[in-house]
C-alpha cells in the first residue's frame, strides 16, 4: 500500500459525521456528555424540523442543546429532561412519537392490519382448498374405473 | 352469512381507500402549514415570565402584566424581517383597537430593538428584553414573530406562528378577543 491510501483510509477512518456540538458546549464528565448526545439525537429541531438539536446548527437547537445538558448536569433523569421540553413544545419535539392512545393506530395500526390480512389470507386458502379437494368416487364410478384400467369395454361410456 | 363476508371482502377495501384519500385531501388542503407546530399552551397558565425593559427607564415585563385583562404578547426582534412586516398590522391592533399589546425581544440586544421601534414606532404597553431566548423558549417559542392571546386569568388561548396579516387580525385575533370577553 503506498502513503497516499495510507492517508486515504486513514481519512475515512478518523472523519466520522460530525455532530453540530460545539466545543463549548461539551460536559465535562464523559458519562454525562454520553447521555446529552443520546437524548439530543431524540429531540426535534423545530426549526429543521426533521433534524434532531444534536445535528442542527440552528440558533435554538443550540439553546436547547444547552438547557438539556444544564438538567443533566444539575442531575435530572432523562425522562424529566424529555417531559420538560414536552410541556413546552409538545409531542412534536420528540422524534419517536410516545406511546398513548392517540397513537396507538400509528405503533399498532400496521401489525393490526398484518394481522387481519393474515386471518384474511388463511380464510380464503381453507375455503379455496376445500372447494379444490375433489368428492370420493361414487359406487358405479369406481365400478366403471376398474373397468376401464382393466382395459374393458365400458358399457358406450367411452368418449370417442 | 357468506353473502355477507363476500360483501366485506368487496366493501372493506373500498371503505379503507374512501377514508384515506379523505386524510390526504385534509393534509393537503390549501393553507394548510405542516411545519407549523401547535402550542402546546394553548388553555395552560402562560409559564412565569419577569424581564427588563428594553428601556432603561421603563418597567419591565412580568406576570403580573398579563392578569386582569385580555392582553396579547408578541415576540419579536430587530433582525427578523416578518417583524418588520406585520408591525403596522400590530401598530393598527394597538392604536385603533385598544389592545394591550406586551413585546417580548427575543434574542436580541435592547441598544437594536431600542432602534428598530425608533424607526417604525413603538405600538408596546411595555417590553420584556430576552437576549439569551430563555424566557421565550420558556414559552414554548420557536421562531420569530410568534404572537400569543392570554385571557385575563392569564391562561395563554391562541397562538399565531409567523408574521400577522391583518386579515389574521380581523378573522382571527380580534374574534377570539371578543370572545374573551375584551
Amino acid at each position: 500500500m503506498t502513503r497516499w491510501h495510507c492517508a486515504l483510509l486513514l481519512t475515512l477512518v478518523l472523519t466520522g459525521p460530525a455532530g453540530a456540538v460545539q466545543p463549548g458546549e461539551e460536559l465535562a464528565d464523559p458519562a454525562l456528555e454520553a447521555r446529552a448526545r443520546a437524548l439530543s439525537r431524540e429531540i426535534r429541531c423545530l426549526v429543521c424540523q426533521n433534524q434532531s438539536i444534536e445535528d442542527s446548527e440552528a440558533d435554538l437547537a443550540k439553546d436547547l442543546r444547552l438547557i438539556l445538558r444544564e438538567r443533566i448536569a444539575a442531575g435530572a433523569e432523562d425522562a424529566e429532561v424529555k417531559s420538560y421540553l414536552v410541556q413546552r413544545y409538545g409531542d412534536f419535539i420528540l422524534l419517536k412519537p410516545p406511546v398513548k392512545p392517540a397513537t396507538w393506530p400509528l405503533w399498532f395500526g400496521p401489525a393490526a392490519i398484518l394481522a387481519l390480512a393474515l386471518c384474511g389470507g388463511w380464510l380464503y386458502l381453507r375455503r379455496r382448498s376445500a372447494l379444490i379437494e375433489a368428492p370420493p368416487l361414487s359406487p358405479t364410478e369406481r365400478a366403471d374405473l376398474d373397468r376401464l384400467l382393466a382395459g374393458g369395454d365400458g358399457e358406450g361410456r367411452q368418449d370417442q | 352469512m357468506r353473502r355477507l363476508l363476500r360483501f366485506a371482502l368487496f366493501a372493506l377495501p373500498l371503505l379503507s381507500l374512501a377514508l384515506l384519500v379523505a386524510w390526504f385531501a385534509l393534509a393537503l388542503a390549501p393553507g394548510r402549514d405542516p411545519s407549523l407546530v401547535p402550542s402546546a399552551l394553548i388553555d395552560k397558565p402562560a409559564p412565569p415570565i419577569s424581564l427588563p425593559s428594553i428601556y432603561p427607564d421603563r418597567p419591565g415585563f412580568s406576570s403580573a402584566d398579563l392578569q386582569g385583562r385580555v392582553t396579547v404578547v408578541n415576540v419579536f426582534a430587530s433582525w427578523c424581517v416578518p417583524c418588520r412586516a406585520e408591525h403596522p398590522v400590530l401598530t393598527h391592533l394597538a392604536r385603533e383597537e385598544g389592545v394591550p399589546l406586551i413585546g417580548l425581544n427575543w434574542k436580541d440586544r435592547p441598544e437594536a430593538a431600542r432602534a428598530f421601534l425608533a424607526e417604525l414606532g413603538d405600538p408596546y404597553e411595555r417590553i420584556g428584553s430576552d437576549p439569551g431566548g430563555r424566557a421565550g423558549i420558556d414559552w414554548g417559542v420557536y421562531g420569530v414573530p410568534e404572537t400569543y392571546v392570554v385571557d385575563a386569568a392569564g391562561n395563554i388561548r391562541y397562538k399565531h406562528v409567523g408574521p400577522l396579516s391583518k386579515q389574521d387580525v380581523e378573522e382571527t385575533i380580534l374574534p377570539i378577543l371578543r370572545r374573551l370577553g375584551r
